[in-house]
């Protein structure tokens, strides 16, 4: 007897008990059910919860993978056991196993706890209310290792996820009933909670909090000093990384945000396959742009001078904004979640360009949160039903117009 | 025969939990939040709102019959604010640096919903002792959220209850900050007190289903 057949007997034996929708799922989540119904009207698609959730999941595999090899690589270059990129993309000082399995002996187990947390508790849940367990922390699962530094330690996370999870999807319902974006939730629960975990220039690189405990011990050690790109134009301080590596992703920064390239390609086959809203990610490129170029002119029309405390971040170019920090993966991955964000044409590109305006406004005034996109985001879920609400009432009154000068 | 009837202890036991002042009717939501960051303003302020509601409660009462019904409301303000006032002078007197932490909180007990909710709905309609009753309860219904609150804020927030380390020094690292444990910063700030009056709103819920309103 296969896996499979086994699968199936558990659940017919547990069928009408208190435990079968934690049994279903596993069921369910692993091969495709064997019962169909036989009658009355179907609609026939091939795109159900769970493959929207794995194509999602699928976009984000490639960031994963490079994640753990930057994760890899920031140590060995910080630490000086490994020598600094010089040939462009695929070199070989990045893409080496001892990279890769340094940052796998660290993101693996932030994978395991955010899926184990997110998953029992969701369980737990669709038991207590007895309905079927929702696909829906699958992509939160695959977010939140993504959205985290890599140093985090794995308690802290595994309460922001269960205070995620609870708080901010549970208590509205479940899965497609949530106001705001469980992983961002989870991610800005992590930030305001222990900040000193989340922000710094210690926590990007693997192995730097730990230096810095030993050399607050009394050993003779070199201080590590990993600075994302934001956290030093904060600073008025120059980052020192080219575009190139900015592009590619060979920065500090969360575990999955840092290269830009293949959340591009990611975006990409979102919106071929579909799933992602191209209105959301090309109207919030256009905001952070815009707003950009506003900042960049307040630089050049000399309004402010270089002593000010926004001028490092003032006058980055603009452009430059989408490739620093997290606003590319959160444009593309977060910003997109079809349940939190506008759901008419017109009010995505509102939501969209809104949230890349305001990502940009709070990573320039105010250095102490250096990711403008999480809040900016979390923002506009909040008035994404406003919006909507807005479009829809807009669109009413122009055909009772319509309608008036027709019976008129 | 107890001290008190039947229908004279519901005024008591009603407001603590039934019918919570917080919970249930969600009234004094404003201070509930403001100064629940620790245990001891907590209780400061639940004593402080037990002595002004009470007391307030009689007073309004005893006047029930002469005060013209279009002026009430100015004159269960000069009480209460007569009332406030005591309290924010003896905190001043004996407890300065706490009458410090509460801040404008003490002199807002007179815009607390709670106080004039019960003045206007109890006490201009019933007699004394039974407005005391009614008071007390009422008080004590919205220090013990506030006490709850401030236990968990306070204990995940700063490790601390009453200002006395429970879990451990945080800076040499014993006890729990040993093991790598630290304050969750998000529990002192105001929003997290939403989140925990919340929670207990939701737990009251699931207990007693009747309380559930469409």
């Amino acid at each position: 007897m296969g896996l499979k057949s086994n699968l199936h007997n558990i659940k017919e034996k547990y069928k009408g008990t208190k435990m079968a929708p934690a049994f279903n799922a596993i069921h369910t989540f692993l091969y495709l059910p064997n019962e169909t119904t036989h009658n009355g009207t179907h609609i026939k698609a091939a795109d159900d919860l769970k493959r929207t959730m794995n194509t999602v999941i699928m976009a984000m595999v490639p960031c994963l993978i490079f994640g753990m090899f930057n994760a890899g690589y920031q140590h060995n270059v910080a630490f000086g056991t490994g020598s600094v990129i010089s040939g462009g993309l695929f070199s070989a000082e990045f893409w080496s196993l001892d990279n890769l399995l340094i940052g796998a002996w660290k993101i693996i187990p932030i994978l395991v706890v955010s899926y184990g947390v997110g998953l029992l508790i969701e369980f737990i849940f669709a038991v207590i209310k007895k309905h079927e367990v929702e696909e829906g922390y699958l992509v939160t699962g695959m977010l939140v290792p993504l959205i985290v530094p890599v140093d985090i330690p794995l308690w802290m996370l595994a309460v922001a996820v269960a205070f995620g999870v609870v708080i901010g999807k549970e208590v509205f319902g479940g899965t497609g009933m949530n106001i705001l974006n469980p992983a961002l939730t989870i991610r800005a629960f992590l930030f305001f909670a222990y900040p000193t975990w989340m922000s710094g220039d210690k926590v990007w690189v693997e192995g730097a909090v730990k230096q810095d405990q030993l050399i607050a011990a009394g050993e003779n050690l070199d201080a590590i000093s990993g600075e994302t790109i934001l956290g030093s134009l904060a600073q008025n301080k120059e980052a020192g990384y080219d575009v190139m590596d900015m592009f590619f992703g060979f920065i500090p920064g969360s575990v999955g945000e840092t290269s830009t390239l293949l959340i591009l390609l990611g975006g990409l086959f979102l919106i071929f396959t579909k799933i992602g809203s191209w209105r959301i990610m090309l109207s919030s490129v256009i905001g952070a742009l815009v707003m950009g170029l506003i900042f960049n002119g307040v630089v050049s029309s000399g309004w402010i001078t270089e002593s000010s405390k926004f001028y490092g971040l003032m006058s980055t170019e603009f452009w430059h904004h989408l490739l620093i920090g997290g606003f590319a993966f959160g444009t593309v991955f977060m910003a997109t979640d079809p349940v939190t964000a506008s759901q008419t044409n017109k009010g995505k590109w509102i939501y969209g360009f809104l949230i890349g305006f305001i990502s940009i406004l709070i990573r320039v005034f105010n250095p102490a949160y250096p990711e403008g996109v999480m809040l900016a985001i979390l923002l506009m879920n909040v008035f994404a039903p406003t919006i909507d609400h807005y479009v829809v009432q807009g669109n009413v009154k122009q055909r009772m117009k319509r309608l008036k000068a027709k019976t008129a | 025969m107890g001290l008190l009837s039947k229908k004279d202890a519901q005024l008591i036991t009603d407001p603590l939990a039934d019918n919570n002042p917080i919970t249930i009717q969600v009234l004094g939501i404003c201070s509930a939040l403001a100064i629940t960051a620790e245990l001891k303003a907590s209780l400061v302020m639940a004593i402080s709102v037990l002595f002004v509601l009470g007391l307030g409660n009689v007073v309004i009462s005893l006047m029930r019959n002469i005060i013209p019904s279009k002026i009430r409301i100015i004159v269960q303000l000069i009480v209460v604010a007569a009332l406030v006032i005591i309290v924010d002078l003896v905190l001043k007197a004996f407890a300065y640096e706490l009458s410090k932490t509460l801040s404008v909180f003490v002199g807002l007990i007179i815009t607390n919903c709670i106080i004039m909710g019960r003045f206007e709905a109890f006490a201009l309609g019933n007699g004394p002792w039974k407005s005391f009753l009614d008071g007390i309860g009422n008080a004590v219904g919205y220090g013990v959220i506030l006490i709850i609150v401030g236990f968990f804020r306070e204990l995940f927030g700063s490790g601390t209850l009453f200002g006395i380390p429970v879990l451990g020094d945080p800076i040499a690292k014993t006890g729990l900050y040993a093991i790598g444990y630290e304050n969750n910063g998000f529990m002192i700030m105001p929003p997290m007190a939403l989140i925990v009056v919340g929670i207990i709103i939701w737990i009251q819920r699931t207990k007693n289903k009747a309380l559930i309103e469409d």
